[in-house]
């Protein structure tokens, strides 16, 4: 495994506050209220506490310890001791939320640092959010981040969660993210592994009330030696639920990719629908898909689909296309932003899936730097660069 | 000089020869009808013009407009202005007819050292020639051919010849899987893309075709070779005597 000798990592300590002065991320068109966390720390700025008079809170988890210990307990949330770094978002009852909330988490090592971040969200009865949220490195230092984050999705209530893992190609980062769902929740996750040497995503769904439903989806594309992993579970407990998730990778030179996805249906879990399915082009003899999709039943009145695909890219499509004039890498390069844009169609923020769909697309063509490694637009003077040459013509 | 000159073609597929010596000669503003029956190299005729790399050229040579074709890529063919109308068109996911016929006139403009095609100017084009095939603005916005009936997917093969105007059209089976009323559709489309300046080869084994796109040539392909040359009147004499007929001649 790329560079997991923990020895050689420092535990990242609280950077000053003027480290990152000046650093600011855009989506065009796109207005959010931006919450900035810097190695893992919480900085507080002038958006984070949150011009929204509904009540929302937006903290770090120490200060969240202090002041909001009753509502961590009422949600069951143990050794509160290990939360030291991360992030405390709780959105109250009813609450509209006008904004997306959009929270930067930037890593800026100076040597090889450890980043060990636990958050987390709640989401209140009838209240709505759409969260964006950036894993970016903006120098090519090598760091790993773990980021556990627990989300509770209370009765009637509905996220929309993005997630851009964006980091460089020396840096690790793995996450453990647990959805909790009441009844009629609803949840869609976007999970986008645009770049990273090492990337492992853990997510859980887990429905603890009826008429709830979960749509999952996750776009990965690796290059390189570069390794992503995403382990999907979801688990139906209770009746009348959906979850459907759908992952996508491309492969190209010797990069590594695996994908778990695992469906439980409980025994009370009547009348469930679940579908999984994980698709993958591999474009080199090298790289390498294993994916296991696995469902475990154990109620007959269920419906419950599983599927996996690993190929290349469609032959006689490039044929099609090439006779009507388009280069064979023209050809390539939509085919493979038409397989991406399954998945990026699904996005509802209009903005960001313009913004998603440019990124991919420049991806695709290996125009990625450092400085762009940030998903979105960085203002940032560009320190190295980080331009993989064969990918450009 | 001759648009497309074949001399004595010969092809194979996993070491299977398909074509035998084949020779034709298209000139500008002909209409020449390819019949035969099935399993005789008229689809392998077409896709060795059109460049597809699963069969290997043996022997002969194609010369299109005074160049050599097999020096040329398969895009590079469709940007000299060869269209292949496919048999059985490619479902192609995700990418939209109008990004698709963009893309493909943007490249086909830069290789001949164009600029790109201006957007409204685009538009226009898109809307003048799906009337020439009554297709579908729907359809414009959708993936390419999928989900398509036989019969969309036959307008949208005419519908992307009127867009990228070619010099020289092979139209492979266009008529098969089409209704009576799709097959109208698609020979008015054809008849309304005739010039003196463009050559068609229709690649048929049925007459039905040429009743309403009359050619200026039959030929047929029979066993990997062309054994029989003739007016349009020969098609009607296949027609009622059967393809048998040829062995015996």
């Amino acid at each position: 495994m790329n560079g997991l000798n923990m020895n050689s990592f420092k535990k990242a300590t609280r950077p000053k506050e003027d480290d990152f002065a000046g650093f600011s991320c855009n989506i065009p068109q796109l207005i959010t209220y931006r919450i900035n966390q810097f190695n893992g720390f919480f900085f507080e700025t002038k958006d984070s506490s949150l011009a929204i008079n509904n009540g929302t809170i937006v903290c770090s988890m120490e200060a969240a310890k202090q002041k909001y210990s009753s509502i961590l307990e009422e949600k069951n949330i143990k050794d509160l001791s290990l939360y030291e770094e991360g992030l405390f978002i709780y959105v109250p009852k009813n609450a509209q939320i006008d904004l997306p909330l959009q929270i930067l988490d930037v890593i800026k090592a100076e040597d090889s640092i450890l980043i060990n971040s636990k958050s987390v969200i709640i989401i209140g009865e009838n209240s709505k959010l759409k969260l964006i949220c950036c894993d970016d490195t903006v120098n090519d230092k090598s760091s790993i981040s773990e980021n556990t984050l627990q989300i509770f999705l209370e009765d009637n209530s509905s996220l929309e969660y993005y997630k851009m893992e964006n980091i460089n190609n020396s840096s690790s980062i793995f996450t453990q993210t647990n959805f909790i769902l009441a009844s009629n929740a609803s949840l869609t996750t976007f999970w986008l592994s645009i770049n990273g040497g090492n990337i492992r995503n853990s997510l859980n769904v887990s429905f603890e009330g009826e008429h709830s439903k979960a749509e999952l989806y996750g776009l990965y594309l690796a290059d390189r030696d570069q390794k992503v992993l995403n382990e999907v579970s979801v688990t139906h407990n209770r009746p009348n639920c959906n979850s459907a998730q759908l992952y996508k990778g491309i492969l190209d030179d010797s990069a590594e990719a695996e994908f778990k996805g695992h469906i439980h249906v409980g025994k009370n879990a009547y009348l469930t629908e679940a579908t999984q399915n994980n698709k993958n082009i591999l474009l080199t003899d090298k790289a390498r898909v294993n994916t296991q999709p696995f469902l475990e039943i154990y109620n007959d009145d269920v419906k419950c689909s599983h599927g996996a695909t690993i190929g290349q890219l469609d032959q006689s499509a490039m044929f099609y296309m090439r006779s009507r004039g388009i280069t064979e890498r023209s050809a390539k390069m939509l085919l493979m932003y038409a397989f991406c844009n399954e998945v990026l169609s699904k996005a509802s923020l209009q903005e960001l899936k313009d913004k998603l769909q440019d990124i991919i697309k420049r991806r695709l063509h290996g125009e990625l730097t450092s400085c762009e490694n940030c998903v979105l637009v960085c203002n940032n003077p560009c320190e190295s660069m980080d331009v993989d040459i064969t990918k450009i013509n | 000089m001759s648009l497309l000159e074949i001399r004595n073609l010969h092809a194979s597929i996993n070491g299977k020869e398909i074509l035998k010596g084949v020779d034709l000669t298209i000139n500008k503003g002909e209409v020449h009808a390819v019949m035969g029956p099935n399993g005789n190299g008229k689809s392998t005729l077409a896709s060795v013009i059109a460049g597809k790399d699963n069969f290997e050229v043996t022997q002969g040579e194609i010369i299109y407009q005074g160049k050599n074709l097999f020096d040329l890529s398969i895009d590079q063919r469709a940007a000299e202005g060869i269209f292949l109308g496919f048999q059985y068109p490619v479902e192609i996911p995700g990418v939209s007819i109008s990004n698709f016929m963009k893309t493909a006139i943007n490249e086909q403009r830069k290789y001949k050292g164009l600029d790109p095609i201006p957007t409204f100017e685009f538009m226009k084009l898109m809307e003048e020639k799906k009337k020439i095939v009554e297709l579908d603005s729907k359809l414009a916005n959708r993936s390419v051919n999928e989900g398509f009936s036989g019969g969309e997917k036959k307008k949208n093969e005419i519908f992307q010849m009127a867009m990228l105007n070619p010099t020289l059209s092979i139209l492979d089976e266009t008529d098969s899987g089409l209704d009576i009323d799709a097959l109208r559709i698609v020979a008015a489309g054809v008849n309304a893309l005739r010039s003196k300046e463009n050559s068609t080869i229709l690649i048929t084994h049925y007459q039905r075709l040429l009743d309403y796109i009359v050619p200026d040539f039959v030929h047929v392909l029979y066993e990997g070779k062309i054994v029989k040359t003739g007016p349009k009147e020969l098609a009607l004499e296949l027609e009622e005597k059967g393809y048998e007929w040829l062995k015996y001649e």
